[in-house]
């Protein structure tokens, strides 16, 4: 960890380096980490980049207001009320027009008391601009409990390019309930991938996309395992408005003794909509659950939707397969799961993709 | 190489294969002939040990070493190695990696898996899934690719010709006679084979030692193998196996 956040604790450092967190401004445009309700760093290296604290943001901005609570309702649920706090806290972060930034956005939230974390972000990517992020939440070692109650509001304007990654970390006894929705304007991209691969006692969450614009695109990824006693909802929604506009919605469970609810919802909203959504899912353990739940929706005769969906256990034939090439068992079965899980997400730049197998790798001997 | 003895195997409680007797030398290759559903696959999955596949009597001796109870990577691990007829897609898993892995098993250079991949025209393949979206000829050229890369003594081979384009049995054709020595002089052969084929097209590329028909899943006829293609396209299965079988019962009456 560099010299940046030096007043961290130690054992906070070692937690974020053990969940992978790249603090390091050589490879990173901006960073933050807030720990409860504190933001300890907010620093940008690239003059494309804009990060800082939400509350900084909401004085430094009079325009920000026009952003905040606009695609989240303040009332849509008893959790984005109790976020409408004066203590919240958050980033926001904004790739300025015209620029692409080649290094991502690493942005931390870190629970380490036993309370409610309430974080709102706002994240916008001017017309033109590139921006990705990868944001990482982990929990203390050994918090007993604790809740995580996070908004996020992202927008991604004219023809700009946002891709964000979000590895959640959390531990058993930890409930996280975030609460993200984004606005995508004409010939806008927004890339979302959702891996959370750790115990944790519920995760909660349902994204919605509005592709407003023509010609956007959204292509929401998730690969899920939940280990024993785990139980994560989550899922995709996107809403096609816009002319020539499509959606993709990928996901991949793997319970190994938790329950899954993976949902998935594409709103045919435009005479042209296109969308595909794809969910598989792999039980590694007698106990725990996947539950599927595709939902398409057109509302006009040329929409174009489709879905797929199948969940079942893991090859007997594919596994005897490897071992006729020489794998044992166990490492057949660690391939399988690692080509389950590894979803080929366009448009990602390769230290993102390093990162999902990292997280892949970290979690695979638990899983065998 | 391979003894074969008195062996009996069932699937899913039927049996399907019936006292089968089968001795394959070091640098020995045969060819396995045989009707559609007659046991030639259920023979090569027992061999290589599918757990689908049981053994109810007899023994394989591989190497001197009765294998019966070994699982399929332990027999691998001793030199068998198998190209499937109809491989399952494993998505996700890149033919590269797997090359890799066949690579580090055999202990073959790495730098080797690009020059096998360019002489099987795979080199397009190896960032794919594997098998997933392959063609027929694809899958045919993979599954030999990993075999080069694993290098195994005994190759068993599951219709390497089937549903194949005469220019891709050709390329498929040398990478056999490659993995089998067949291009080597007759005493300098240290690999055996075993191959299924149906129409024979790859015989023209591989010089076979013997054939073999099975039929209803015990071995039938043994004889030259170009002489049972010849014999098969004239008189199909049913006439070569009848007149064999009287020949098979008169050796019996003597
Ligand atoms: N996995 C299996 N489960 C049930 N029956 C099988 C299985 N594999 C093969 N069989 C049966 O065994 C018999 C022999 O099949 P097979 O060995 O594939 O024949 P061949 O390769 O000679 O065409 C067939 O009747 C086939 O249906
Ligand atoms: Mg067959």
């Amino acid at each position: 960890m560099p010299e940046r956040i030096p007043k961290l604790d130690k054992d906070i450092k070692d937690k974020l380096e053990k969940v992978g967190i790249e603090m390091d401004k050589e490879k990173r445009s901006a960073i933050f980490l807030q720990v409860d309700q504190n933001v300890e760093t907010s620093s940008s290296f690239a003059s494309g980049v804009e990060m800082i604290g939400i509350k900084q943001a909401l004085g430094k901005y009079d325009w920000l207001h026009d952003y905040y609570w606009k695609v989240v309702s303040k009332d849509k649920d008893q959790y984005t009320k109790e976020v409408d706090v004066e203590d919240v806290n958050g980033y926001f972060i904004r790739s300025l027009p015209g620029t692409k930034v080649d290094f991502p956005v690493e942005a931390c939230l870190y629970l380490k008391s036993p309370k409610k974390q309430k974080v709102h972000n706002i994240i916008i990517a001017e017309e033109n601009s590139e921006l990705n992020i990868i944001s990482g939440c982990a929990s203390h070692p050994g918090l007993t409990t604790g809740m995580h109650l996070g908004i996020s509001e992202f927008y991604v304007k004219k023809n700009a390019k946002l891709s964000f990654t979000m590895i959640h970390n959390w531990e058993t006894n930890i409930e996280v309930r975030p609460r993200s929705a984004a606005i995508v304007e004409d010939g806008g991209i927004y890339i979302s991938n959702y891996i959370i691969m750790n115990p944790v006692k519920i995760v909660q969450s349902y994204p919605t996309v509005h592709l407003n614009g023509d010609n956007s695109t959204a292509i929401m990824s998730s690969i899920i395992v939940a280990m024993d006693n785990s139980i994560v909802d989550t899922g995709s929604r996107v809403i096609i408005k816009g002319k020539g506009s499509s959606a993709e919605i990928l996901s991949r469970a793997i319970s190994k003794g938790g329950t899954i609810y993976s949902r998935g919802d594409i709103v045919g909203d435009s005479p042209d909509a296109k969308g595909h959504l794809e969910c598989m899912g792999m039980m590694l353990s007698e106990q725990g659950s996947i539950i599927a739940i595709p939902e398409l929706e057109a509302k006009h005769p040329n929409v174009d939707l489709s879905h797929e969906a199948a969940i079942g256990k893991i090859a007997e034939e594919e596994i005897f397969y490897l071992m006729s090439r020489g794998f044992t068992r166990d490492e057949a079965t660690a391939a399988i799961v690692r080509g389950f899980l590894d979803i080929e997400i366009k448009g990602l730049p390769i230290a993102l993709k390093k990162k999902i197998d990292e997280a892949i790798n970290l979690v695979e001997r638990e899983l065998i | 190489m391979l003894r074969v003895v008195n062996l009996g195997a069932e699937v899913e409680g039927t049996p399907i294969l019936n006292h089968v007797n089968l001795y394959i030398k070091e640098g020995q290759t045969y060819v396995l002939f045989g009707p559609n559903g007659n046991g030639k696959t259920s023979l090569l999955m027992t061999l290589i040990g599918n757990p689908s596949f049981k053994i109810t009597y007899g023994r394989i001796i591989f190497k001197g070493q009765d294998i019966n109870d070994l699982s399929t990577d332990q027999r691998v691990k001793m030199g068998m190695g198998i190209s499937f007829q109809y491989p399952p897609k494993v998505s996700g898993l890149k033919l590269i990696d797997m090359l890799f892995n066949c690579a580090k098993q055999s202990g073959t250079d790495p730098s080797k898996i690009y020059e096998y991949a360019q002489m099987l025209n795979m080199e397009k393949f190896l960032n794919r899934s594997l098998n997933v979206g392959f063609s027929g000829g694809e899958v045919k050229r993979s599954e030999v690719l990993q075999l080069l890369t694993l290098n195994p003594d005994l190759v068993l081979f599951d219709e390497p010709d089937s549903g194949v384009d005469l220019d891709n049995i050709a390329i498929i054709g040398s990478a056999v006679g490659d993995l089998l020595d067949r291009k080597k002089n007759k005493d300098d052969r240290k690999k055996s084979g075993l191959i299924i084929t149906h129409q024979g097209h790859i015989l023209d590329y591989v010089d076979a030692d013997y054939g073999l028909i099975l039929y209803k899943g015990m071995v039938a006829c043994v004889g030259d193998p170009y002489d049972m293609l010849d014999e098969i396209s004239k008189k199909g299965y049913e006439g070569c196996v009848e007149k064999c079988l009287k020949g098979f019962q008169n050796s019996i009456k003597t």
